[in-house]
């Protein structure tokens, strides 16, 4: 499902497979949904049963209403081409996910003790149901661990083959049906029951099966249809004028006119260009449950960043050493460094990397020291190390000095009393905390490190914002698009690391009622709103959002909450997703613009073939110079025709989005598309007219 | 051409832009009920009419409601006048003894007068008293007017309102339109008129000995307060027959540059209430100047083709305008633009015969009505038709930005479309329909007075004037027979109510919906690139429908005549 293992649009099994496609969509049932398409598909049978009729009885310029006719029913077959191979993709993703999908049979616990269990066939399964997945073993449903803890590969899902860890409670409890546990064995609630798992929704999803028109796709039909209405009211009059000036139009050259003047252009490629976003989503490892959604992500107004992860690395790195007035600043580097050494957390190890780099501090073996590494708890709220006689510890500021107030005696032995001996550090103190306030300010988080009972300084750990982050959002400003940091850091912190990072806004020490008050205050506004989260208690405001991004990774009542899912767990997503929104919907604007711009051209090929019978001078409309009316009527209808083809890349691959602002957007692609639009058919025309009558077609 | 005729052009346009910021606060006070310079005088007036009417002045409409009350409202003003054509030998003030109207000629009349058409099958001083052209014509002269503000001020309160569930009070709108706005104005036009020497009167004719000693038979009566509303109120429809053409219609210079400022002055000051009631002043000039594009291209191109005369006459050595069927007080630029003026407002009153203008000074007028008449427009109308236009421009082109379409933070969705289609959809259809009916059935095919393109085009501007409620006439078209009293009709009532009514569902549907606050992100609607957008939108849509029906009709006529082919008197 990675990018890579994509085949090319245009790969010759899908291609083949979209001719039998197209072929099978000439079914004028299926045809009714496209209003452009289907008056194509009347007149096409009309005009063949005229040409059959003319074949019989002998009837004039049979060669010329013959090749009408036949790039009649090409047209039709191109616009279901387009379509048939924007579904092929999907279809083929649909396929390797059902090879997953092989028969498989499930543990179900029977109630007793020891994880006594049947096996029963996975079809068999109900919600609620509790499973026993061992090593080596699909997990046979949807459903979320109660468990253990083990290690499962996903790569059936998302492609990613470094397996993943799903445990019990918290956020990563979700497991998909479909993926394998590598080691250990959890027992599994079945949350889904067959038939509606996330891979068989995935399945239905690629495949186009479950695909609704959208809300903008059915207001483009409408003005479609309605356009064809026009240009019915605008050839069916033709006859009865032509029969004023006392000459008659034949019914092929009617309907000639009538097809190159409704838009099939954008009527035969709408719904490629719909299901193309759609899959370029997915190859973003991005599950869209609905093209509603897609178009949603292309109108967002404010988007809703978790600040860990997204807007910064998320692990917090220290960045300096503040030592306490009188204590040298190698001192403190050294204490930290030491009681750093075993620390595995990623602050932990920055902070040895610091001192390395700023003092040349080596690495040192803590075996060798005879050191003893103590751990980091929820009680004490600090972590450290016991060598010798000697006792370091660090943590927050606030656990640090009440540590050195109270100078517990530590439930576990060891000599951390040693550590906060006297409490007679009242100015050290003081200092302390004005430095660990100046650090919050700038948006760093404090460390106290203490050896023995003295306060020796605090690191400065800082959160890092992810490089070039500050450009993405200058750009989403330029699109229009606000963007809100949302964090449980105090309001300094949240402020410095916001500027820093250059978002619009920020929610400090949020809880998740405060995001959904957020996203409600914004959509009341009128504006769309669009947030990414993982864990149950994100569920209602993801909920709640206009796109509400899940993580894959998530809990089941976040994935079921949001509008999409993302494969991959990546939060800095969302503005790729926002990106493909626009992307799908500058197509469709673009594809509009140009099938109706193209108009103008044909119109100067047809009518004056049309007309110059009925008044000769008519002719001089003929601003082409086309070599012959049949030609002209024909070249017309092929350019017609071929121009779907032409843009069936386009459709698929969609149009460039620049953020560079909706004016500057405008004025390029109605250059590109309006005048492009209105210019391009006259060269096109010309050019096919040429080879027309080089080739003696008409 | 010449600088002289360029320089009444420019004047005009000034005075028109110049007008359209006082009357648009004016106008935009009046119709949120702020007060105004007139208010101490006729507030009395207002509430005494609603007791009288029993209506609650604060009770606003749901699209619907509003709808309801229009369609009543001007149904009972059709009977009303068709009833007073009908008796008008049997009602006092008809001093020169007209007889009945025929029931025909009534129903195309009285269609056409509250429909704001004010086509012409009658012979004004020939056919209707004066109780006719006063009770009945003036009346509907208002009314029609008033009915198209009405109409506007609903739709851009639908563009104007967030969450709202109504889009105003059809009654307090008609009313205040008419009693703040029309009234006043037409008084002092009025006035004006009579200074330039239109007669008001109620007196039947002037008979006269001429030098020669012949008896000739004059008709006056009360023209200028009925040219004041027909101009104020792109009605249209003249006293005489001859209407601005005729020196006691339009007896000085100065008398039509004003008439012609008076076509303009309320529809573009439209523009500015707009605006203002939208919030953004800019939205209404954006759209002033997408109208001002259109309208000076076509007042080029006519003036240009009678400036350059017949193609056929200067080839036969006759150099210089075309000066057929003008009055040759008013010369080529001020004939050239009264014709444009007069189509792309929905006026129809002319001060020369269309019918004699080359082909290609010809096609600008039908062209103008073609698109809908919304360059300017009739009062109202053009600029609800425009904005029908704008919500389609922009769902076509407001994609290319990335984002779902929408104007002044409407999202532009199915119902909008579906009814801006509806709305687009019925002039084709009103206008090509009849116009292949008469192209092919005898009763249509007696009308023209020419053969070839010519006769076509008189056919085509005859419905298509009708359609797009206008009511100029081509001339060469014997219109007042059954067939084309009835077919005309039909067509006025189709171009008016079939536009009136997806039009006021647009505007509920819009009043309904949440306002998006606008971004960086959002498509601009007050940019040159918009007007320009919004012109080729106007021109490829609404144009395009009819290349055909223009290329059979002005565009062989002048084709031919390049070529030295002429064609004929017909049927």
């Amino acid at each position: 499902m990675s990018p890579q293992k994509h085949n090319s649009p245009f790969g010759a099994a899908l291609a083949g497979r979209a001719l039998l496609g197209a072929f099978a969509k000439l079914d004028p049932r299926a045809m009714v949904r496209n209003p452009v398409l289907f008056a194509v598909e009347v007149v096409a049978v009309l005009t063949t049963i005229l040409f059959a009729r003319d074949l019989v009885t002998g009837g004039p310029d049979l060669l010329f209403s013959g090749q009408i006719v036949l790039w009649l029913w090409f047209t039709l077959l191109f616009a279901n081409a387009a379509e048939a191979l924007a579904e092929g993709r999907g279809k083929a993703q649909a396929e390797s996910l059902r090879r997953t999908r092989t028969e498989m049979t499930a543990k179900r616990l029977t109630g007793g003790a020891n994880r006594d269990h049947e096996t029963v066939p996975g079809a068999s399964l109900r919600v609620g149901d509790w499973v026993l997945v061992e090593a080596g073993e699909l997990i046979p449903s949807d459903g979320e661990v109660v468990e253990g803890v083990a290690s499962v590969d996903e790569a059936a899902i998302t492609g990613e083959s470094a397996p993943v860890i799903r445990e019990s409670g918290g956020d990563r409890s979700a497991v998909t049906g479909g993926t394998r546990v590598l080691s250990d064995a959890i027992v599994v609630r079945i949350t889904a029951a067959a038939g509606s798992t996330f891979v068989d929704r995935m399945i239905a999803l690629v495949e186009g099966a479950s695909r609704r028109k959208t809300p903008n796709e059915i207001a483009l039909d409408i003005l479609l249809a309605g356009l064809t209405l026009v240009f019915v009211f605008a050839v069916a009059s033709i006859p009865s004028f032509a029969h004023y000036a006392g000459g008659t139009i034949p019914v092929i050259v009617l309907a000639a006119l009538f097809v190159t003047l409704i838009p099939t252009t954008i009527g035969g490629l709408l719904s490629a260009i719909g299901i193309a976003g759609m899959d370029r989503l997915v190859r973003f490892n991005v599950l869209a449950m609905s093209g509603r959604a897609v178009e949603a992500a292309g109108d967002v107004d404010t988007l809703l960043l978790d600040k860990t992860g997204t807007i910064t690395l998320g692990n917090r790195q220290a960045t300096a050493f503040r030592p306490v007035s009188g204590m040298p600043e190698r001192d403190l580097a050294d204490a930290a460094q030491l009681a750093s050494l075993a620390d595995e957390t990623p602050e932990g190890r920055s902070i040895v990397v610091l001192a390395k780099e700023t003092y040349g501090l080596r690495g040192r073996d803590m075996a060798a020291l005879n050191a003893t590494f103590v751990p980091f708890t929820a009680q004490t709220r600090m972590s450290g190390v016991d060598l010798g006689g000697s006792s370091i510890r660090k943590g927050a500021v606030e656990a640090v000095l009440a540590a050195l107030s109270v100078a517990p005696p530590s439930p576990r032995g060891g000599n951390a009393a040693l550590a906060f001996r006297p409490a007679d550090e009242p100015e050290a103190a003081a200092e302390i905390r004005a430095i660990a306030e100046e650090i919050a300010k700038a948006g760093g988080t404090p460390l106290a490190v203490a050896r023995d009972g003295r306060l020796l300084g605090v690191v400065a750990l800082k959160d890092i914002v992810k490089g070039g982050i500050r450009e993405r959002f200058a750009e989403l400003r330029r699109m229009g698009i606000r963007t809100v940091m949302i964090t449980g850091d105090n309001p300094m912190t949240a402020a410095a690391i916001a500027a820093e990072a250059g978002v619009d806004d920020f929610l400090a020490q949020a809880t998740p009622e405060d995001k959904l008050a957020l996203i409600r205050s914004e959509q009341a506004g009128g504006k769309l709103v669009a947030m990414c989260g993982d864990g149950t208690n994100d569920a209602p405001a993801l909920a709640q959002a206009d796109v509400g991004v899940a993580m894959n990774t998530g809990t089941v009542a976040a994935r079921e909450a949001g509008n999409m899912v993302d494969l991959d767990s990546d939060p800095t997503k969302l503005i790729e997703i926002v990106r493909i929104g626009k992307q799908l919907l500058m197509t469709r604007g673009a594809l509009t613009t140009f099938s109706i711009a193209n108009d103008v051209a044909k119109y100067f090929a047809i009518l004056p073939a049309m007309f110059a019978a009925l008044y000769p001078p008519l002719a001089a409309l003929n601003v082409m110079g086309l070599a012959s009316p049949q030609s002209a009527i024909l070249s017309a209808i092929i350019f017609n025709a071929l121009v779907i083809v032409a843009l069936i890349p386009l459709a698929l691959k969609g149009v460039t989005y620049r953020p560079v602002g909706a004016a500057a957007l405008l004025r390029r692609n109605l250059l590109v598309y309006g005048l492009g639009g209105v210019l391009v058919p006259f060269a096109g025309i010309k050019a096919i007219d040429i080879a027309v009558a080089a080739l003696h077609l008409a | 051409m010449t600088l002289d005729g360029w320089i009444q052009v420019a004047l005009y346009c000034a005075i028109v832009l110049a007008l359209v910021k006082p009357l648009g606060l004016y106008m935009t006070r009046v119709f949120t009920g702020a007060p105004t310079l007139l208010s101490p005088l006729l507030t009395p007036v207002e509430r005494g009419l609603y007791r009288l009417a029993g209506i609650d002045g604060r009770q606003e409409q749901s699209w619907l409601g509003y709808g309801l009350a229009l369609l009543v409202f001007n149904g009972l003003g059709f009977v009303g006048l068709y009833a007073v054509l009908r008796c008008q030998d049997l009602l006092p003030l008809n001093p020169a003894g007209q007889a009945a109207v025929p029931p025909d000629l009534a129903f195309n009349t009285a269609v056409s007068f509250v429909t704001n058409t004010n086509w012409q099958n009658y012979g004004g001083e020939t056919t209707l008293s004066h109780l006719s052209q006063m009770l009945g014509l003036t009346t509907q002269n208002f009314l029609s007017a008033a009915t198209g503000i009405a109409l506007a001020l609903a739709l851009i309160r639908g563009f104007a309102r967030a969450s709202a569930a109504t889009v105003g009070s059809f009654w307090v709108d008609l009313t205040r339109c008419t009693l703040y706005v029309l009234l006043p104005l037409s008084v002092g036009l009025t006035l004006f008129f009579v200074w330039q020497g239109m007669p008001q009167t109620l007196q039947a004719a002037v008979e006269a000995t001429t030098l020669e000693g012949a008896h000739q038979t004059i008709a006056i009566g009360p023209v200028a307060s009925q040219v004041a509303i027909k101009m104020l109120g792109t009605n249209g429809g003249g006293f005489f027959n001859a209407n601005a053409a005729h020196p006691f219609e339009n007896p000085t210079a100065l008398a039509n540059l004003v008439q012609m400022v008076a076509i303009f002055a309320l529809g573009a000051a439209l523009t500015n209430v707009f605006g203002r009631m939208v919030g953004d002043e800019r939205q209404g000039w954006a759209i002033l100047a997408a109208m001002g594009v259109l309208f000076l291209g076509g007042v080029a191109i006519t003036y240009a083709a009678e400036a350059a005369g017949s193609p056929v006459l200067n080839a036969l050595g006759l150099l210089g305008g075309n000066m057929e069927g003008k009055e040759v007080r008013f010369g080529l630029a001020a004939s050239a633009l009264f014709a444009v003026v007069t189509t792309a407002a929905s006026c129809g009153a002319v001060n020369a015969m269309h019918d004699s203008f080359t082909a290609l000074g010809g096609l600008i007028p039908l062209l103008n009505m073609q698109l809908g008449e919304i360059i300017v427009g009739g009062v109202g109308a053009g600029l609800y038709g425009m904005l029908v236009f704008v919500v389609v421009a922009v769902f076509v082109a407001g994609l290319m930005v990335g984002r779902t379409p929408e104007y002044l933070g409407k999202k532009i969705e199915a119902r909008e479309v579906k009814m801006a289609m509806l709305a687009v959809l019925c002039l084709p259809a009103a206008m090509l329909g009849p116009t292949a009916l008469a192209t092919v059935i005898p009763a249509g095919l007696a009308g023209p007075a020419n053969a070839g393109p010519h006769g076509f085009s008189e056919i085509l501007y005859a419905f298509t004037s009708a359609a797009a409620n206008n009511g100029s006439a081509f001339g060469g078209l014997s219109g007042n027979t059954p067939f084309y009293n009835v077919a005309l009709g039909f067509g006025m009532l189709a171009g008016r109510f079939l536009v009136i009514i997806p039009a006021l569902a647009l505007a509920g549907a819009l009043a309904a919906k949440k306002t998006v606050p606008a971004s960086a992100g959002t498509f601009p609607t007050d940019s040159g690139l918009f007007v320009g957008l919004l012109v080729g939108v106007i021109l490829i849509v609404g144009g395009l429908t009819f290349f055909p029906s223009l290329a059979l009709g002005p565009v062989a006529e002048h084709l031919a005549g390049a070529a030295g082919q002429t064609f004929g008197a017909g049927g």
